[in-house]
């Protein structure tokens, strides 16, 4: 068949993690430090209750917009944590996870040739959505030395009259950054003036270990211009159950609720029931496991400074961005090196932009006896890679 | 800092003092003070080790037996409860509420040496009105830790 395939299709990049999670699946016994999800089961109460909805016979589509019981609990969740105030009925939708928020509200916004501008390092899934929805990336790089935060600077250099939406990655993955209170006043100002759109990704907000996350939404007058995309998958370990929701401003989400309802029709029945206990009865569990995640945080900070490895200190997500620009490879041959000689994984922060070059993605969501285990390593080959530089 | 310490000691009493401090984010002198102070206000009341005596070739039985008493004028319960506790083959002794008094766990070495307990020790304190022994078949949970299954890391090795 003659041009069998979309060229916009054929021609995004794959994942850069894709690449390495093939090479590492060949190898049975390799320990990893590469996993994007919490090492934790879903809490129980949580389980029971997806298990009880089936029972009861919970099998069918919910409304478009996801369980009306559930979006009223993400809006107390979200004035109760953020002081914001949404409407269940026209400003919350329910997603297959986070990524199907972030596809389909930049597919409601964009029109052809708008710019979007996409902090890197940052989530794998910005630059392909805002391509096939007809956007251009304008990437913005981050830096080491602003510990990763997007300043008002750098944002101002970015715009132009094309531009038509922000992504905001924080807390960051693959860097852990998280963006404060007066970084966040700080880019408001720009955005407002120049009557941009937002779309903040907030899948980690319950994962911060300084002052508690504050949002975008919570600046004034920046709720009315923002999509907040957040979920349950990393608050709840819940990835399996593919669950997240956007919360926005009502012409917005008309579009997204349109899009959702024909390619999906609705988020799934079951992992709705079981989020809405999450929402009501999850505080307790989200606590253990960010109290369980610091001090895995603090060890390896501890770990890198032992071993001399130059790292700013992460407050977000479960991530730690060591820098290896000392050994003069670039982040690909140092976790091949690293995988062929130890048998650990982590990722190379190029796998989540260019800018990434010279940084390694190292997630904490695995027990302190497996991070021990996989940090003596790094520690060796460390020291290895020193002694042959000499 | 009390509360991240003992919830750590309580799952791992072993845990390396330096290893300690650093997760706690703490200095290493401060946490053996603290841990130091909570001994001495009863607070932290030992460092036990959790043993599956099923997997090994050692035989052990245990039970939970419910003892109903007459509590003493002006002593309540206390008293019968310490001339139970004091048993060394009684490991543990708790007051309940609703049908009966005592909760009395005992370990032994054979069911015999058990019922033989009860009928000769227990039973015959002048206090105790009547016990029920349950024995232990099969322990799935002690001390918060699942002895059945092993954890499995089940997730992909490389996730974005």
């Amino acid at each position: 068949m003659r041009d069998l395939l979309s060229r916009q299709a054929v021609n995004l990049k794959p994942s850069g993690i894709r690449k390495f999670f093939d090479i590492v699946s060949e190898m049975e016994d390799a320990l990893s430090l590469g996993v994007g999800e919490p090492d934790f089961d879903t809490p129980w109460h949580i389980r029971d209750e997806g298990i009880y909805s089936l029972e009861k016979g919970r099998t069918f589509y919910t409304s478009n917009s996801g369980l009306k019981e559930l979006r009223e609990e993400i809006c107390h969740y979200m004035k109760r944590k953020q002081g914001v105030t949404y409407d269940p009925l026209h400003e919350v939708l329910i997603t297959v996870g986070g990524s199907e928020a972030i596809d389909i509200g930049l597919r409601a916004v964009i029109n052809p040739g708008d710019e979007v501008l996409i902090p890197q390092p940052s989530f794998v899934s910005y630059e392909p959505c805002a391509i096939m929805a007809g956007g251009v990336p304008v990437i913005i790089e981050l830096k080491a030395e602003n510990e990763f935060r997007l300043t008002a600077k750098e944002l101002e250099d970015a715009i132009t009259d094309r531009t038509k939406i922000l992504i905001l990655p924080f807390p960051n993955n693959p860097t852990g950054a998280i963006m404060e209170r007066k970084d966040l006043e700080e880019i408001a100002e720009v955005i407002r003036r120049h009557d941009i759109l937002v779309m903040s990704d907030e899948i980690y907000a319950e994962l911060t270990y300084k002052e508690k996350h504050v949002s975008i939404v919570e600046i004034e007058g920046m709720q009315e211009r923002t999509i907040l995309i957040n979920g349950f998958s990393k608050a709840y370990a819940m990835t399996g159950w593919r669950l997240g929701y956007a919360c926005g401003p009502r012409v917005i989400l008309e579009q997204m609720v349109k899009l959702h309802q024909f390619a999906i029709m609705c988020a799934p029945t079951t992992s709705q029931y079981a989020a809405v206990e999450a929402l009501r009865n999850g505080d307790p569990d989200v606590l253990e496991m960010r109290t369980a995640y610091n001090q895995r945080r603090r060890y390896l900070m501890h770990a890198f400074q032992e071993m001399g490895l130059e790292c700013f200190e992460p407050f977000g997500a479960f991530y730690v961005f060591p820098c290896i620009k000392e050994f003069g490879m670039t982040s690909e041959e140092f976790a091949n090196r690293f995988l062929e000689e130890e048998k650990v994984a982590v990722v190379p922060g190029t796998a989540f932009g260019d800018c990434g070059e010279g940084y390694l993605r190292i997630s904490y969501a695995y027990s302190l006896d497996n991070l021990k285990l996989a940090i003596g390593k790094l520690a060796d080959f460390v020291e290895r890679l020193r002694a042959e530089k000499k | 800092m009390r509360e991240e310490l003992l919830a750590i000691v309580e799952r791992n009493s072993r845990i390396d003092l330096k290893e300690l401090a650093v997760i706690l984010g703490a200095e290493e002198i401060d946490v053996v003070n603290e841990l130091e102070a909570m001994e001495k206000e009863g607070i932290i009341c030992g460092y036990h080790t959790m043993i599956d005596w099923e997997k090994t070739s050692i035989e052990k039985v245990s039970a939970l037996i419910e003892v109903r008493v007459t509590p003493q004028r002006g002593q309540g319960f206390d008293n019968i409860a310490e001339r139970i506790y004091k048993y060394p083959e009684v490991t543990s002794v708790y007051l309940i509420s609703g049908g009966y008094d005592l909760l009395v766990t005992l370990e032994g070495k054979s069911l015999k040496e058990i019922s033989g307990f009860v009928s000769d020790k227990l039973s015959t304190l002048d206090s105790v009105l009547s016990t029920a022994t349950h024995f232990i078949l099969k322990k799935y949970k002690d001390h918060g830790t699942i002895l059945a299954k092993k954890y499995e890391d089940t997730r992909e090795k490389v996730t974005p």
